[in-house]
């Protein structure tokens, strides 16, 4: 059976879950936001599959203004988990609960 | 099989396995380096697919500068010892469910679409050229716009990460506040 758009949406899909499955195990907040990056990289594979299908460039040029917002958003977010370092000697999501109180 | 399908069946199972390695290390400097290799992967889809620029872009970009930053990170932090906290096996298992039913819901849901063939011919798409074209004619704003949000993350990246000064609340104690 050649490989047609049913493969790219399967791939995309079972990677997309992996990511979420990783936001929802893990405690480490550096680990959470690689597996958001991870969900963004599937969605991006989507993207490129049906760009290719169409024979549409919008689609490519949208898959790169994702990485253009993902870089700026990995920037600010690892700022934050340095800061949040500092301050609780800690990456552990679980001790950020102070707003529940 | 063509040489497309070989390649299209291995690429995947890279990409996979190494998605799932990323998120079953126990060590957070070997759940990057499987990132990295993820990404690769994804970057080989890319090339087989046509979009050659956005293959190289994603190697600079992600597995050059934004993985070296998560490490860089990791290392600044001395996590790379065995020492994270794990969740409980119940969190754990409703992480892994709750996962699998989405997997599960979003593929009962396209399994009734008509796959589109692929052309397996080359186009030119994903040339330099042609997306530059597009890309300052009609996706032109946007362009602009994106220079200013990396200007934005840029200095609240600095600004956050910047070394607090406290000034003491009370001059007998010595606790501070944060300004």
């Amino acid at each position: 059976m050649p490989v047609n758009s049913t493969h790219y949406l399967f791939l995309s899909i079972l990677l997309f879950s992996i990511g979420i499955m990783g936001a929802l195990m893990r405690r480490n907040a550096i680990i959470i936001f690689m597996c958001i990056e991870l969900m963004l990289n599937a969605v991006n594979l989507l993207l490129v599959a049906f760009s290719k299908i169409y024979g549409d460039p919008d689609a490519q040029l949208f898959v790169f203004f994702i990485m253009v917002v993902a870089a700026s958003e990995v920037a600010v977010g690892l700022a934050i988990i340095v800061m949040m370092y500092r301050k609780v000697h800690s990456v552990d999501i679980n001790i950020l609960n102070r707003l529940k109180h | 099989m063509e040489i497309y399908d070989i390649l299209f069946w291995v690429l995947s199972a890279v990409a996979v396995s190494c998605a799932l390695g990323v998120i079953l290390s126990r060590n957070p400097v070997n759940s990057v380096l499987f990132l990295i290799l993820t990404f690769f992967a994804i970057s080989g889809h890319y090339i087989l697919m046509n979009a050659q620029f956005l293959a190289i872009v994603n190697i600079i970009v992600y597995a050059g500068a934004i993985m070296v930053l998560f490490l860089f990170v990791i290392m600044l932090m001395n996590l790379n010892a065995d020492v994270e906290p794990q969740k409980g096996q119940l969190v754990q298992l409703a992480g892994v469910i709750s996962g699998g039913i989405l997997f599960l819901v979003v593929l009962a849901a396209i399994k009734t679409a008509k796959p589109e063939i692929m052309d397996k011919t080359s186009t030119g798409i994903g040339l330099i050229e042609n997306l530059g074209k597009v890309l300052f004619t009609k996706y032109v704003l946007p362009f602009e716009i994106s220079s200013v949000l990396f200007l934005s993350a840029m200095i609240g990246a600095m600004v956050i990460g910047k070394k607090e000064e406290t000034k003491p609340l009370n001059p007998k104690t010595d606790e501070g506040y944060i300004k």
